[in-house]
């Protein structure tokens, strides 16, 4: 029993990072209409800048995480300017191609020698790791810390969305463009605040799974990436209570079937979950099923 | 049998393609590893046709499409490696099998999935192409011959060039012939409007399905053939990424080109060959670098692909040459 809630913990640790990317991916799905497979290549960049930060260049780690942040939102916003507005009124697939052409050139330039190197590096905790046994269970400061800054930035992202003017704009947006520029929103300033928040969170996801799986390389991006997506689709993508709901199950099912089946057939298995609960809920667990206009 | 002409100046042009590369074969200027480059843009030709069914002319959207194509590659690598010794006809039976398994994985996946739309259902075929790739790399726990996540070898190599072009001009073909018949009538008005084909009384799941089975049966075929020419199978050789490597050609070629998706298949397996020639042993890291820019600049250039909608004339049926002017087939909106 011990051992299956240690488990559970882990898995919320990693459902938790995964909301973090899965965020950015259903953001900017909500106000484009576009899967932005570069999002997980942000994340690696968020990674390895952290890892700079506090382990090179010898900031202290709010610091580092926060230059992360900024970085990345910055990298965000070039990337949606340069390769994704020109394409903003093409057909859709032609956005798509693009930003997979963004994610191979993330993870090829990252990995450049005068960059990050190709190699694995290994990341030296921050701070040394503590396990606090409380009521039998085993918890690490590095849980504590993941739990209470994403629910931090939960609560953040959701004020900003229902409470703001900026907020207003992206829910509008999101609905409608055209509609959206008649009520006087700004709609390319908006995509690109919604490009920055999304790149933000997940450079702040890269920063602590770098801290909490210390090891990082140019491709790493890739699986945790297409995982939070698909947590983002299992939720109803374009849905945020939906990327934070999928992002928790994907990582229950993913450490469960580690600890207890196999950790082999732990993408089969997240994957497999996936398929079945498109085919009985095609638009995901929170999505609306949307009538079809003739 | 009346040849018509279009269907004359297509084997013309195949002859003389043929002739072409026999010649450059004797004079020494194709070395073996150009043809293998070759045999490789023929083989990967099926395999993009394969999906220009499915997305470019039926407008189903499919991550999963490399899944296939290792689906063809192991069963037909496989069942050659116990059964076959370099026999010639166990060679094909192993090819057809490898399609058929390919197909009939793809009947059994689609008739549920097809039913999702866009977006959705690539993330189910992306996801049910990562379930593919454990079932490779876990596979030599139920049939050691397939060699797990270590890789496979031990194929008989008797595929080469003859014997793939040919197979590729009859795939073309038969691309052609479905896509210019009834069938592919229905599955292009499927991708252009798949209520207004319901209306028209266009059974849309039989002919999704159908297209589906076809292509990915196409993309067991290239497999199969890919098998017999690289003696060494890997599991991520089938990954996602090899899915958005057919995804982008059939996409950058135009969707619902038959042409474009050819010529985008031969021109992007040579690209990367000559990047990895041009830039010599010192800038050999930036061919990812280049690979990707171009891939965004020629996307942003030509949103639509290099062909939309259009095909060279000798591959449109004599009997449809009406139909080539401007109301033909053009590229649907992309899902």
């Amino acid at each position: 029993m011990e051992h299956f809630l240690e488990q559970v913990l882990n898995g919320l640790q990693l459902g938790l990072m995964y909301a973090l990317i899965a965020l950015g991916y259903t953001m900017v799905y909500g106000v484009v209409q576009l899967i932005n497979f570069a999002h997980g290549d942000v994340f690696m960049v968020g990674a390895f800048l952290g890892y700079f930060g506090f382990a090179v260049w010898g900031l202290p780690l709010p610091v580092a995480i926060l230059t992360a942040m900024v970085a990345c939102a910055l990298l965000g916003v070039i990337i949606e300017r340069v390769a994704y507005r020109p394409l903003r009124y093409a057909p859709k697939i032609a956005a798509l191609i693009s930003a997979i052409g963004v994610s191979l050139f993330l993870e090829y330039f990252s990995s450049l020698k005068f960059v990050f190197g190709p190699n694995y590096r290994v990341v030296p905790r921050p701070f040394p790791e503590v396990h606090w046994n409380i009521a039998g269970l085993s918890v690490s400061n590095i849980q504590v810390i993941v739990f209470v800054v994403v629910l931090f930035m939960l609560i953040l992202l959701q004020i900003l969305i229902y409470r703001t003017k900026t907020g207003m704009a992206m829910r509008t947006v999101a609905v409608d463009h055209n509609a959206a520029r008649l009520m006087g929103v700004n709609v390319d300033t908006t995509i690109s605040i919604t490009f920055a928040i999304g790149s933000a969170f997940a450079a702040l996801g890269g920063v602590l799974y770098a801290i909490a799986y210390p090891q990082i390389h140019p491709f790493m991006g890739i699986m945790p990436g297409l995982k939070a997506f698909t947590a983002a689709v299992l939720g109803g993508i374009g849905i945020i209570p939906g990327a934070v709901l999928g992002a928790l199950i994907m990582g229950q099912v993913e450490t469960l079937t580690s600890a207890y089946i196999s950790s082999q057939m732990r993408d089969a298995i997240a994957f497999a979950i996936l398929i079945l609960v498109l085919l009985f809920r095609p638009t995901g667990l929170l999505g609306r099923t949307e009538t079809e206009k003739v | 049998m009346k040849l018509s002409r279009n269907t004359f100046f297509y084997f013309a042009g195949a002859v003389f393609f043929f002739a072409l590369v026999k010649a450059m074969q004797f004079s020494g200027m194709l070395t073996p590893y150009w043809q293998l480059v070759l045999d490789q843009a023929l083989i990967i030709v099926i395999g993009a046709l394969g999906l220009s069914i499915i997305y470019g002319f039926t407008g189903q959207f499919s991550l999963g499409h490399a899944a296939f194509y290792g689906l063809g590659a192991y069963t037909a690598g496989a069942l050659d490696k116990v059964y076959g010794n370099g026999n010639m006809l166990f060679f094909f039976l192993s090819l057809l099998t490898g399609a058929a398994v390919a197909g009939l994985v793809a009947l059994l996946i689609g008739l549920p999935i097809l039913r999702l739309r866009s977006d959705y259902l690539g993330i189910a075929t992306l996801g049910f192409g990562i379930i593919v790739r454990v079932g490779m790399e876990n596979g030599n726990k139920l049939f050691p011959v397939l060699g797990g996540a270590t890789g496979m070898s031990g194929t008989p190599q008797v595929a080469h060039f003859d014997l793939i072009f040919i197979l590729t001009l009859i795939v073309i073909l038969l691309v052609r012939n479905f896509i210019f018949s009834t069938y592919g009538r229905a599955c292009t008005s499927i991708r252009e409007d798949e209520i207004a084909a319901d209306v028209m009384g266009i059974d849309t799941t039989r002919y999704k399905v159908m297209a589906f089975v076809l292509g990915c049966a196409l993309a067991g075929l290239a497999g199969g053939i890919y098998a017999h020419r690289y003696p060494f199978l890997h599991p991520a050789s089938f990954d996602f990424l090899k899915s958005f490597d057919f995804l982008l050609i059939v996409v950058l070629g135009g969707l619902g080109s038959m042409t474009g998706t050819i010529v985008t298949a031969v021109g992007w397996v040579f690209l990367l060959e000559v990047l990895r020639v041009v830039l010599g042993q010192n800038f050999i890291d930036w061919r990812g670098v280049i690979y990707a820019l171009i891939l965004v600049v020629s996307i942003i250039v030509r949103p639509q692909g290099l062909f939309s909608g259009k095909e060279l004339r000798l591959l449109i049926p004599d009997h449809l040459k009406m139909l080539t002017g401007k109301e033909h087939t053009h590229a649907g909106s992309g899902n």
